[in-house]
């Protein structure tokens, strides 16, 4: 009886698995077979992936990064940059976990379509999803990675590259952390406590800042961690406070920046906070409240709006009439994006299917040379991107405005 | 000399905090003796209850960092607080009333999640929180701002955050003051209330033997809805609390805070509030102090968790009833 019902059951299933299945392969049939008659005007689709924080603390930034570059691949479809190919974004969430960023790279990875990616937003999740599309042949550009051992591998004494499928359009935490610090020597700023969230991005920021600063004569007074997963900041700020700093330097985001700067000031300790990008946000100044003002951040490249190419961007992006604004790197991703529709040029032309051009996309990402967004796009054979601007933004009443613009010597 | 005042400061404001949730885990043991996981998850409620409430005031009056905004708040965070206790007690703990042990505590668990997720999934900020509401348009509810997925800022009220006066080098914050007065206040009304009141006097009773209470007349279910409405309430005023000390809320900070609360619970001695109390605020300065005076590596504020619960086990091993507690025969 048991079995007639298991039978019953089964029976039904099974059909409508192959019923389903035969649908799926008619349709990849279809698709297939509209490619190979390309000649006769159809379009084969190429998509771009998205890998970056689309929710959680992070997610003002992720959706800054996919929806420009889905600006630039509409723009790329409307001029028929690329003939013959359709471009897609294809977005997904790495929620700024290197677990979850596994899982999706893999999700992209498996996706014939797919030749590039824009992402991942955090070098912590880079670093899990970099062997999976260099496994897969499929080129990788972050906007905004700073770690500098993605590109030049763990030991900066005798840099080799680790995977070939990696770039980036902006300048490392090796050139971000001295900026900073050359900064507020010149200020005249030569007593600074750091504290950083025990995270690769922090870490590496705070470490590379030490270095620069004590070799430019000033001092550490003392340097403290805290655990992100919490948001009281008491102890460290008393803790800080009581070595009299007279800016503290912090390395890591702005969910825990914020509060921070606002706990400082709260506990009396009126020093400026300074940052990397990561605290580069309008999220940063709602969560420090109105005394952080004179709060300072490095970020890579000029600052978006002060140049033409930039008003253009930001211009078109506004008309395009996104839901979040484009955020800190959505210039950058926006240059990412055009350095793989740039490569796709060469890459596809004559290519009969997407995956066996992936090898050859690699090869041109690593030649482009254009003038993008965030200046001069081109990368050196690390990766890394040529252009080393960087630009100290100041908290100035309520938003952040930038305060010195220079190339790193 | 100076640093070690400060972080006793620090310490107590962080202590009575656990101290103000703590009392909420054991007025419900006392009673059920149900250790209910989800109570850190009514106290995330009351923080996103008074932070509704301000952004609907705010929205018909231009005061919004006045003090006399604080008290509704308050009333704002323990009703939102209140209900959702009420709510748990009736639908998830009751109808386990007789089961084993370990089937409430799954429950409790579950409970936790669900809490969390209906905030972060917006559902509640998507109606209360809208920017659309803000700008006086509640035709429009389903715009969804602020995200509940990230850090939401806490307003800030005049005269109960910033820095306070500064004792001998000692600066004392405002937020820090407030949350002490707050601890001694709910705890003196509460002691009232216990000893003092025939409702508290018929908790007691329970306590001691719910079956005989109930033979003396006393309503047994009704006791047990005063005991969670008590934790509710005390967690909704920490939850006040916790917004002004940190300045923002997520839809996390239940999970961490229950946990120290249960430590100090179970450090002061479970079921006896004073235990709790004392509990609360020897595990907050505990942790202000292991993260300034621990030196090396296991220093630090990154290691204070560790430290606070390796003084649970300590206490565990060598004082199994806790701090304050007495030694429990297991009732038959």
């Amino acid at each position: 009886m048991q079995q007639r019902s298991i039978v019953r059951l089964g029976v039904p299933l099974a059909v409508a698995a192959l019923a389903l299945s035969a649908c799926g392969s008619r349709g990849g049939d279809n698709g297939s077979s509209g490619g190979s008659s390309g000649g006769g005007g159809s379009t084969k689709t190429v998509k771009i992936g998205v890998i970056a924080p689309l929710s959680g603390d992070l997610s003002a930034l992720g959706k800054g990064i996919q929806h420009s570059v889905e600006l630039a691949v509409k723009e790329a479809n409307a001029n028929n940059t690329v003939p013959g190919w359709k471009l897609e974004v294809e977005p997904v969430d790495d929620e700024a976990k290197a677990d979850v960023g596994k899982n999706a790279a893999t999700k992209l990875a498996a996706d014939d379509q797919v030749v590039g990616v824009v992402g991942d937003l955090n070098s912590s999740v880079s670093q899990q999803t970099q062997p999976i599309f260099a496994a897969a042949n499929i080129t990788q550009i972050s906007p905004a990675n700073t770690n500098p051992s993605l590109t030049i591998g763990a030991d900066s004494a005798s840099p080799k590259r680790t995977y070939k499928t990696y770039f980036r359009t902006c300048t490392t935490d090796a050139v971000q952390g001295p900026f900073a610090a050359q900064y507020l020597l010149a200020q005249g700023i030569k007593q600074v406590a750091t504290i950083n969230d025990k995270k690769t991005y922090g870490q590496g920021l705070v470490n590379a800042f030490t270095t620069e600063f004590k070799k430019g004569g000033g001092t550490i007074t003392g340097a403290f961690t805290i655990n992100p997963d919490e948001s009281n900041y008491q102890t460290v700020v008393s803790q800080a406070a009581a070595t009299s700093p007279k800016a503290v330097y912090y390395g890591g985001e702005y969910p825990q920046a914020g509060p921070l700067s606002q706990q400082m000031k709260a506990a009396g300790l009126n020093v400026p906070l300074m940052g990397g990008d990561g605290i580069y946000d309008p999220q940063y100044i709602k969560l420090a409240g109105a005394k952080s003002d004179g709060d300072l951040a490095t970020s890579v490249g000029a600052p978006t709006e002060s140049t033409d190419a930039g008003k253009k961007f930001l211009a078109s992006y506004q008309a395009a009439g996104y839901a979040e604004p484009a955020a800190a790197y959505g210039g950058y991703s926006y240059d990412a994006a055009n350095a793989i529709i740039a490569a796709l040029k060469t890459s596809l032309s004559g290519a009969s299917d997407v995956k066996s051009a992936r090898q050859a996309t690699v090869d041109a990402v690593g030649k482009v040379s254009f003038d993008g967004v965030t200046g001069k796009v081109a990368f050196d054979e690390y990766g890394d991107t040529t252009s080393k601007i960087l630009t100290v933004y100041k908290v100035t009443s309520g938003a952040w405005a930038a305060d010195k613009t220079d190339e790193f010597k | 000399m100076t640093e070690f005042f400060n972080q006793l400061v620090i310490g107590l404001s962080l202590g009575a905090l656990y101290a103000l949730i703590a009392v909420g885990y054991t007025v419900v043991y006392g009673i059920v003796q149900l250790i209910n996981f989800a109570h850190g998850e009514v106290f995330m409620i009351g923080a996103f209850g008074a932070f509704g409430t301000w952004t609907v005031l705010s929205s018909v009056t231009n005061v919004t960092t006045a003090l006399w905004v604080l008290p509704v708040m308050i009333v704002g965070a323990v009703a939102c607080s209140v209900l959702v206790a009420v709510l748990m007690e009736r639908f998830a703990y009751r109808p386990l009333r007789n089961a084993p042990r370990l089937a409430p505590l799954i429950t409790a668990i579950g409970v936790s999640v669900f809490l969390q997720e209906f905030v972060r999934l917006n559902c509640f900020s998507r109606v209360c929180f809208s920017e659309n509401f803000r700008d006086g348009n509640p035709l429009t509810f389903w715009g969804a701002f602020p995200d509940a997925k990230s850090k939401i800022p806490f307003p800030q009220i005049d005269g109960v955050t910033g820095p306070g006066p500064t004792i001998g080098g000692v600066t004392i914050q405002k937020s820090a003051i407030f949350t002490v007065v707050a601890l001694a206040v709910c705890a003196a009304l509460l002691w009232y209330f216990v000893n003092r009141t025939k409702l508290g006097r018929a908790m007691q009773a329970v306590s001691q033997d719910p079956d005989t209470a109930k033979l003396m007349g006393i309503n047994v279910d009704r006791i047990i809805v005063v005991a969670f409405v008590l934790g509710a309430v005390l967690a909704a005023v920490a939850g006040v609390a916790q917004g002004l000390q940190n300045a923002n809320i997520d839809y996390r900070i239940g999970f961490l805070a229950g946990l120290k609360a249960f430590t100090a619970a179970v450090l002061g001695g479970i079921g006896n509030i004073q235990g709790a109390v004392v509990g609360g605020l020897f595990l907050g300065v505990v942790e202000a102090m292991a993260s300034t005076y621990i030196p090396g590596q296991f220093g630090g504020s990154a290691w204070k968790d560790v430290w606070a619960f390796v003084l649970l086990i300590i206490v565990l091993v060598f004082r199994p009833q806790g701090l304050l507690g007495a030694r429990v025969v297991d009732r038959a």
